[in-house]
């Protein structure tokens, strides 16, 4: 997938390592990863637990940096960021989901998708209607002053992922966002997700293993084993099919 | 992140394990309470003993004396042979010129005599001294029977009640027909009611001394008989002038006689202690007249006879000593020198101060230092309560961070929790402090009127100390919260945020 016409990719990567030393051996969680991903494109990450799916996606989040390589986001290099410009990546360029949702439990609906928007200074007029509207997307705006532990596993991700929306980011990291849910609940986050890309435009780059739920939502799938890219492809395309 | 979001995180964050917060907030102000009582307790007595020196007037006083007086004490000196012939005088000339000197409110004579006193027919040797009407400030007379003079030439005398007992012994005690002479009564004292001390007041004593008159010279001596003793005082001078090294060797002849005078004086005041009668006062005065009265007697003092073998021979009266009085502490050293460079010896409790000062800057040095273990102590609370925080919010400051809260957002965060405990244990810890210097000045004052004191503040909490306490516990808090805020900012979100 050539990005070549100017317009700087969504993310890319350019032999990005990230190895973890301990003692005398190294582990190489990460090992010469390089790709691409366009702008507004849903990309599934699939591969064997240990792979490396989260560390990839941690990187491109910014919550750690690689060992080596070049890791950028709209042609904005991840890799010699300070810590401060990391914190302002994460504010504004990306949202993450986890598979443990991570709601703060003593807060609010409410006040949980309000965090971000507290991070990054928006004044405090503005928040209410934000907040608001990142609910109502996710149809929870019924439920704004309800607790985490008051709500289904499926409304709380549906939280997370209003959360993850508030300050509008470009890009949305999911690490296996329904590897906590049922099925039926886990289909309804996949069209949640599915229609944030379509109407928002964002890009969406989302670590899954269940390759039925991968091969309905992305239009391309990257394939990762023992810390590099193994494969990547269509859904259904048979390089992609034979290793997962 | 915004200063007011920073403060409700905090609040909501300390409110969540409120319990265990405000324990930890109960030891800071329990050491901030500690610190305030201790300090408070320093500045009140520090106060006490400080108003107690200005009201006896002895910080702004300085003793006058010619500097022939003290040169036999003055040991350098008398070792490096220095002999001034010529000193200066103590006489009107100088008190005068004294008086004009800048900051200088009153200049008036010690005037001290060792003399008889009768009453009702007996007759008592005490000591008598003048005061100044600006003794009246001193506290000595802060309880008396009866009152100050009524004016500075009054005729009036005010008893020491040691004196004032010796005056009622024999009604009290028949068989002790032989009052001491003076200085207090060591043991037997006779208890006098209160009734008859104010019995004692507006009676007359007669006080006898001696008038000296001066006789030009070469007149030869006129000889005064005593009328009722033989112990005529009839004096004649002979002083050869000058010491053996002396410019001035002609033979000069001074004269005056020594005449003797009684005066009656009306008891109008008795005190229980020691007023301050003058800076030289070293033996205790059981008689006092106004200064004023005392220097128109024109008393032969001991000091007479050293003025005839010492000064520079004057028929004019030399005083033995004057006393200054300068309108503030701060003006003794400046008026001190002045008079050096008059020519005369001074003396002045100035250095006293000094040192007073630095006693009491040690005493508030060690209060401080046992009042702030406790704080030391709470500040290690703080440090755990919020070291125990940070472990147990791992995963929000995690989340946190992965919603792009920098290191510095989740430092501050945990600041400003150090710094709420820290305001408000130190708020309360004054108020506590407060309360505590409250119950010390109860208590002390029931003790006080028990004993038939007066009341006293001992305990003070000015604002300085409130201000610095406060900001003491805030700054002793932010310091406890560096190591804890430094650890939960280094804290690595990816850790946490793994699902296992
Ligand atoms: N802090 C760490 N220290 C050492 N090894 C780590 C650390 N974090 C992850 N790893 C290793 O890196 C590899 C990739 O992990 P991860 O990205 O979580 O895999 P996945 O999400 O694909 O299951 C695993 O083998 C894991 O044990
Ligand atoms: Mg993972």
């Amino acid at each position: 997938m050539p990005g070549g016409n100017g317009t700087p990719n969504a993310i890319r990567a350019e032999n990005v390592c990230r190895h973890y030393t301990m003692g005398d051996s190294v582990v190489k969680a990460l090992d010469g990863v390089s790709l691409e991903v366009q702008e507004s494109e849903r990309v599934a990450m699939v591969g064997a637990s240990g792979s490396g799916k989260s560390t990839l996606l941690h990187l491109m989040a910014g919550l750690d940096r690689p060992t080596s390589g070049t890791l950028e986001t709209r042609g904005r290099n991840l890799a010699v960021m300070s810590p401060e410009e990391l914190a302002a990546h994460r504010r504004g360029t990306v949202g993450m989901i986890f598979q443990a949702f991570h709601l703060l439990p003593r807060m609010t609906l409410e006040e949980n998708v309000e965090l971000p928007l507290r991070l990054s200074e928006v004044p405090r007029e503005a928040r209410a209607l934000r907040v608001r509207e990142a609910l109502e997307r996710v149809g929870l705006a019924g439920r704004a002053a309800h607790r985490p532990g008051e709500l289904s596993g499926g409304e709380q991700q549906r939280a997370a992922i209003a959360r993850a929306l508030v300050n509008r980011p470009s890009i949305l990291l999911a690490d296996e966002p329904t590897g906590n849910l049922d099925s039926h609940n886990g289909e309804e986050i996949m069209r949640l997700i599915y229609s944030l890309n379509e109407s928002l435009h964002m890009t969406v780059v989302l670590v899954t293993h269940e390759q039925r739920l991968a091969a309905s939502f992305a239009e391309r799938i990257l394939v990762l084993s023992d810390g590099r890219l193994a494969a990547e492809g269509r859904p259904g395309d048979p390089a992609v099919e034979a290793l997962r | 992140m915004k200063v007011n979001d920073l403060l409700e995180l905090a609040g909501r964050n300390l409110r969540e394990s409120g319990f265990r917060n405000a324990l930890t907030t109960a030891g800071v102000a329990v050491g901030v309470a500690s610190l305030v009582a201790m300090l408070s307790l320093g500045a009140g007595l520090q106060g006490l003993v400080t108003d107690r020196f200005a009201r006896s007037g002895l910080f702004n006083t300085i003793g006058v004396f010619t500097a022939r007086d003290m040169r036999g004490m003055e040991r350098s000196e008398r070792r490096s042979g220095v002999l001034e012939s010529n000193t200066r005088p103590l006489d009107d000339a100088a008190r005068k010129e004294i008086n004009v000197l800048p900051h200088v409110i009153e200049v008036y004579p010690e005037v001290r005599l060792l003399t008889d006193v009768s009453f009702e027919g007996r007759t008592l040797f005490t000591s008598v001294s003048g005061l100044s009407p600006s003794a009246n400030q001193n506290e000595a007379f802060e309880k008396m029977h009866g009152r100050f003079f009524s004016g500075p030439e009054a005729a009036e005398a005010i008893l020491h009640v040691d004196f004032a007992r010796d005056l009622l012994a024999p009604a009290n005690t028949p068989g002790d027909a032989f009052p001491l002479p003076m200085g207090p009564r060591a043991g037997g004292t006779p208890d006098v009611t209160d009734a008859q001390l104010d019995a004692l007041l507006g009676k007359e004593i007669v006080l006898h001394y001696g008038e000296r008159e001066p006789t030009p010279p070469p007149t030869e001596a006129r000889t005064h008989t005593a009328s009722r003793s033989g112990r005529a005082q009839n004096a004649v001078a002979r002083s050869t002038g000058g010491d053996p090294g002396g410019a001035d060797s002609a033979d000069e002849t001074v004269s005056f006689s020594v005449v003797r005078r009684e005066r009656h004086l009306r008891i109008v005041g008795i005190v229980d202690t020691e007023p301050y009668a003058g800076i030289t006062a070293s033996a205790a005065s059981r008689v006092f007249l106004p200064v004023g009265l005392a220097e128109k007697l024109h008393p032969a003092q001991a000091s007479t006879l050293r003025d005839i073998m010492q000064a520079k021979p004057s028929a004019s009266e030399n005083y033995s000593a004057l006393i200054v009085r300068v309108d503030d502490p701060a003006h003794v050293q400046p008026t001190q020198d002045a008079l050096k460079g008059m020519g005369f010896r001074t003396f002045s409790l100035l250095d006293a101060t000094k040192s007073l000062r630095r006693v009491f800057v040690i005493v508030d040095l060690f209060l401080a230092i046992f009042g702030s273990v406790a704080l030391v102590v709470a500040s290690l609370g703080i440090v755990n309560t919020l070291v125990m925080s940070v472990l147990e919010r791992r995963r929000e400051i995690g989340v946190l961070k992965a919603l792009g809260a920098s290191d510095t957002d989740v430092k501050r965060l945990f600041f400003v929790e150090a710094g709420v405990m820290g305001t408000v244990g130190g708020a309360l810890g004054v108020l506590l402090g407060w309360l505590i210097g409250r119950a010390i000045n109860f208590g002390t004052n029931i003790y006080l009127a028990n004993q038939d004191l007066p009341h006293e503040t001992v305990v003070l909490l000015p604002l300085w100390l409130i201000a610095g306490a406060v900001a003491f516990a805030i700054a002793v808090s932010l310091l406890s919260g560096i190591y804890p805020a430094a650890r939960a900012a280094r804290l690595d979100p990816v850790q946490v945020l793994r699902y296992e």
